[in-house]
């Protein structure tokens, strides 16, 4: 990172991240958050070598049975191992979460860092479109996005990221605006530092705590919302599985097959626990008030 | 006063119009035919070719835009493809219910958020304060739509306690209107529950570090007195703004709890209508929508300096 | 101060009273029904809906035969091209207008002209309309039309009051005014649909509740949970996975007929750039996956054995399927063998487009794994019904998996898909023999003509497969078993006449 070139960033630095991993540490539902964040990041990265069945293998003769030693979660309704379509859709989940928010950091930073450098009417435009974003409810933006794109995964990942960007966008508008206001900065704009430079020197480092704590905590929203949209037949299509598609075909065996529900849900409040409370935990270890 | 509202209208109006272009276009480029949706199993070419005529889907898009701006403001929304009801009628109709369910999801909310908040604000640091928080993350770390099926589950299918789906006017009954709402209203209010608690949290352990607080407590008066009488009370202003802000987050949100439980909504409506093509619908809702929300933060804005009058004109 | 008998009286009348109370017969819907005009009117549900709202000139029995309704009898001119029917009296509108000979010539008028009608491809066989005198009505044709009269057993037969029509024009779909058994009261889209008992309704005795709730729920799951919990009397489209369930509970019924419609697989053999491929190209490799496919075993492992599997346009039980092509056993070996005739001995990769439902997609799943025994590669590809129709209609597709509701009369279901330039025909088949097979079926009202029509196009059809069928719904009802009467059609309409709910 450029930011360590710079002898204050230098000398404050590791002070910061000593009393970053102690703050951490003493937060046990960070602890909690971050444990379950990283089981299923495991879980989803072992997919290829753990012993399970294949996920797309069909069995007539297994159809919708209940959990037992041979399918630890039960089969689904054309006979697969609900156990390995579980891990397998991890790997869509948490894609999902990661790859829609990093289009959303990707597009809506560089945007806000614009509108809060340049001011004027840059800022003006770009605050009036993401507030219309912002105005569109989340969901329905996504749906109609999706539903434009066609359904696959990819495609929602474009929708979630997209509808997720005005929030990024306002973010780092607001921080740049507060890190322009600094001495130092105004004194290096003074010494005639290109706005390039600046940019990557002081506004991108101070911003970015608090756009990890915000990502951290999007990627939790963003994995529910993948879930939802492939819960309306918009996400990861057949036959791959995602926990949100394997929902979708769920709720039509809810009495003769409550464990296809119940798996993939839990799965999903689990994982979105973790990113929620690892946030969170992020949030109050980075935050410079010291309550 | 007055001019700081004139003046949010007034930047309100470029946002609303900005909107309606979005939500135009994005449909319109839409793949699929509405004219091959509404034509259902008949296809008579002829009828398609009128059709498609009538609603203008012939012009180009800006021409439909401007022509859709044109009735919007004399009042007509349009009608509905699919069923030849006027947009605003069907507006009329479905506000009510969303309204009444973003309602009593509030107050759920507001239940379990602020006593959690406040409690976990006095008893920061203690194990109290970490399970409140897991908790209260919980409630919005689950997904709305699968607690909806599992509690339709338990509920109804194996307890029958209450019923499944559907709405009943809370004018023509009353006691069995709630009876149907309280489970989506449940389900929605466990979401922003959480949000609530953190923000009275932190609302609280503000207030509870101020001289008065101290003073009050010096004075001998009971904890929960002040707790309850002097703490919570200082620590509403940033919660009511909140709640403003959430209740128009949840006019638009009840999307998924409506198609889950079947209740005649906003959410509802429109989801049908993206996937029918039903463009008329769509635009009129994402407009009421849009609308709702910039004058719920100008409401909270409002609220807030209402409420808070150190704060000044900026 | 009451003394217990009194109060035992008092509830022994508060009881009586409940008895006599209103019954409300309430139904739940699998979709929301659209407009509610007969002659706009598009869905199936919607007509669900009419059966108890609109009576139409004829009805049909359960075994499909045609009945008076509204006509009490009709006849057929020695040359085919006219029919005179005699229409019943003392029928009036909901809105008090009488049913006459000029009522029926306004709604002809209107299902042909009005711009907006759906109805003008079923009666474009009418060239004139003669009121012969005030319950006597003659129509003439341009060629003899067999399908006449079971569209009249339709939304083209459905009489609506020429008062109220000519008030509200287009908008008549808010305030539907017909002359059936109920009366439109109010409609929340999505919510419910109310009609209440119609006094003066010409068969009166035969309907024995008082109002109708129509309830669209779309969750099967919750559908009949709230028939369990007592909230719906009966239920439609009850899924076929359900059928176990409800036949292990003792307070509910089921009643079912297979549909007069179909379930396939349509491969795009000539419309547009589409069908520039082997698939489209090579009835071989056609014959070759319909080889590949099991129709039982999806019949048991998607339908739970519900179903009936299929190879034909009409249902196994349809006087109009031809026995000489019995649903076929699967034959891996010979759909191996016809590949490897192609030409794609190695096997072969195509594309199906299925609608992002998780039935249709599970079915289709199904067929995926059967396949890849054979060597065909299918990769499904899942679009939202809007987009998958238009692109159908487009010819942007290789082969989609659709189905068709089904129509009384067999031209229905094969006519418009199978000549060429037919309104539905998205596989874009073309053949001059089949053309002219299929309109001799059409234009001749004697039945064996018709059958050994018929049964000539199937020869070519089934070497051809431009569709390749695979299963027929089943309608399945399920009932309160307080709900006495019911009788199922292969229409899949609800038919409330001589239907009671015992308290």
């Amino acid at each position: 990172m450029s930011a360590l070139a710079d002898p204050q960033a230098v000398a404050t630095l590791p002070k910061k991240q000593s009393r970053f991993w102690k703050k951490m540490r003493a937060n046990p539902a960070a602890l909690l958050g971050g444990a379950l964040v990283l089981f299923f990041v495991a879980v989803a990265a072992l997919a290829p070598v753990l012993p399970i069945a294949d996920p797309i293998a069909t069995d007539w003769g297994a159809v919708r049975q209940a959990p037992s030693a041979a399918h630890l979660f039960g089969t689904d309704e054309i006979g697969r191992d609900v156990l390995s379509r579980m891990v397998w859709g991890a790997q869509a989940s948490l894609l999902a979460g990661v790859v829609s928010v990093a289009i959303a950091v990707c597009l809506g930073v560089p945007l806000g860092v614009m509108a809060g450098y340049m001011g004027g009417w840059t800022d003006a435009a770009i605050s009036r479109v993401t507030e219309a974003l912002l105005a569109a409810p989340f969901l329905i933006l996504a749906i109609a996005l999706a539903a434009f794109l066609g359904p696959s995964l990819t495609n929602a990942m474009i929708a979630i990221g997209l509808s997720a960007m005005p929030i990024f966008i306002r973010l780092s508008r607001a921080q740049t605006m507060v890190v322009m206001t600094e001495d130092y900065v105004e004194s290096a704009r003074a010494v005639g530092l290109k706005p390039l430079a600046l940019v990557s020197r002081y506004i991108l480092p101070n911003i970015f705590p608090p756009i990890l704590v915000q990502a951290t905590l999007t990627i939790a929203t963003a994995i529910i919302a993948e879930a939802s949209l492939s819960f309306l037949g918009l996400g990861q299509q057949p036959p791959t599985p995602s926990w949100g598609s394997m929902l979708n075909v769920a709720k039509n065996f809810l009495e003769q097959a409550p464990w296809m529900a119940l798996y993939p849900g839990a799965g999903i409040f689990l994982v979105v626990l973790g990113f929620n409370l690892l946030g969170d935990g992020l949030r109050d270890a980075l935050d410079p008030r010291d309550h | 006063m007055l001019a700081f509202i004139g003046r949010r209208i007034l930047i309100a109006i470029p946002t609303i119009i900005l909107i309606s272009i979005f939500v135009f276009t994005l449909q319109h480029l839409l793949p699929g035919d509405p004219i091959l949706v509404l034509a259902g199993e008949e296809r008579d070419p002829e009828v398609l070719e009128f059709l498609r005529e009538k609603y203008r889907l012939n012009d180009p898009i800006p021409i439909q835009y401007l022509a859709w701006v044109g009735n919007a403001l004399q009042g007509d929304l349009g009608i509905s493809f699919r069923t030849n009801q006027p947009v605003l009628e069907l507006i009329g109709e479905k506000l009510p219910v969303t309204l009444q369910l973003a309602t009593m999801a509030l107050i759920i909310a507001m239940v379990i958020g602020i006593p959690a908040g406040v409690l976990s604000a006095y008893k920061k640091g203690t194990w109290i304060d970490w399970v409140a928080n897991v908790v209260a993350l919980s409630g919005l770390s689950v997904p709305n739509f699968w607690l909806g099926i599992m509690m339709i589950l338990l509920v109804s299918v194996k307890l029958g306690w209450l019923p499944a789906s559907g709405y009943q006017p809370f004018a023509e009954d009353p006691l069995q209107s709630i009876k149907t709402m309280l489970m989506p209203a449940f389900v929605l209010g466990t979401a922003i529950a959480a949000t609530l608690m953190r923000h009275t949290r932190s609302a609280m352990l503000s207030v509870l570090k101020s001289d008065y607080i101290r003073t009050a407590r010096a004075k001998g008066l009971a904890e929960h007195v002040v707790l309850i009488k002097h703490a919570l009370r200082n620590a509403l202003v940033p919660i009511v703004t909140v709640t403003t802000l959430i209740f128009g987050e949840l006019l638009a949100g009840a999307v998924l709890t409506e198609q889950i439980f079947t209740i005649p909504g906003f959410g509802k409506l429109v989801v049908d209508a993206v996937f029918n093509r039903d463009y008329a619908v769509v635009q009129g809702i994402v407009l009421c929508t849009g609308v709702a929300f910039i004058f719920m933060n100008l409401l909270a804005d409002v609220a807030y300096r209402v409420l808070n009058p150190r704060m000044g004109d900026k | 101060m009451l003394k217990p008998r009194h109060i035992a009286l008092a509830l022994a009348f508060g009881l009586a009273a409940t008895a006599v109370q209103a019954q409300d017969m309430r139904i739940g819907l699998q979709e929301d029904p659209d407009v509610l005009d007969p002659d706009q009117s598009r869905t199936f549900v919607g007509r669900i809906v009419y059966a108890s709202m609109c009576d139409k000139l004829v009805d049909i029995t359960p075994g499909l035969e045609i009945i008076p309704q509204l006509a009490t009898g009709w006849e057929w001119s020695d040359d085919g091209l006219t029919l005179t029917m005699t229409l019943r009296e003392g029928v009036t509108f909901h809105d008090g207008t009488a049913f006459n000979a000029e009522a029926v010539a306004a709604n002809i008028d209107r299902s042909q002209n009005l711009p907006e009608s759906r109805r003008k491809s079923e009666l474009s066989s009418i060239t004139g309309v003669e009121v012969v005198d005030e319950y006597a009505i003659s129509f003439s044709l341009d060629a003899p039309d067999a399908t006449l009269l079971a569209q009249f057993a339709d939304r083209s037969g459905m009489m609506l009051s020429p008062t109220a029509f000519g008030e509200a024009g287009i908008d008549f779909g808010l305030k539907p005014v017909c002359s059936g058994p109920f009366s439109f009261v109010e409609r929340i889209q999505q919510d419910r649909i109310v009609l209440e008992r119609f006094d003066d309704y010409w068969n009166a005795d035969a309907i024995n509740v008082d109002s109708v709730t129509f309830l669209p729920i779309p969750d099967t799951t919750v559908r009949l949970a709230n028939l369990r919990a007592g909230d719906l009397n009966m239920l439609e489209r009850l899924a076929a996975t359900d059928v176990a369930s409800v036949q292990g509970d003792d307070g509910l019924t089921m009643e079912q007929a297979v549909s007069l419609g179909y379930q396939g697989i349509t491969i795009n053999v000539g419309n547009g750039a589409g069908a520039d491929n082997p698939l489209g190209q090579d009835a071989r490799i056609r014959q070759a996956l319909s080889l590949a496919i099991d129709r039982n075993v999806i019949n048991q492992v998607v339908f739970e054995g519900a179903f009936a599997p299929g190879n034909q346009p009409f249902p196994p039980t349809s006087p109009w399927y031809n026995d000489a092509y019995p649903v076929p056993e699967r034959d891996v070996e010979a759909a191996r063998a016809l590949l490897a005739e192609a030409g794609f001995a190695d096997g072969i990769n195509i594309t199906v487009q299925v609608a992002n439902n998780p039935v249709q997609q599970q079915m289709m799943q199904v067929v995926q794994a059967m396949a890849s025994e054979a060597g065909i590669n299918i990769e499904l590809q899942a679009k939202e019904f809007a987009t998958l129709l238009a692109d159908q209609s487009a010819g942007e597709y290789q082969a989609s998996q659709v189905g068709w509701s089904g129509r009384v009369d067999p031209d229905g279901n094969i006519h418009q898909f199978m000549t060429t330039g037919g309104g539905i025909n998205d596989s874009g088949y073309s053949n001059p023999e089949v053309d002219r097979l299929l309109n001799e079926a059409r234009t001749s009202t004697d039945t064996e003509v018709r059958v050994a029509s018929y049964n000539a196009a199937r020869d070519i059809l089934i070497e051809d497969l431009p569709i390749i069928y695979l299963y027929h719904v089943t309608w399945i009802w399920a009932l309160d078993d307080a709900v006495q009467g019911f009788v199922p059609y292969p229409d899949g309409m609800i038919r409330l006449e001589g239907v009671t709910i015992n308290e």
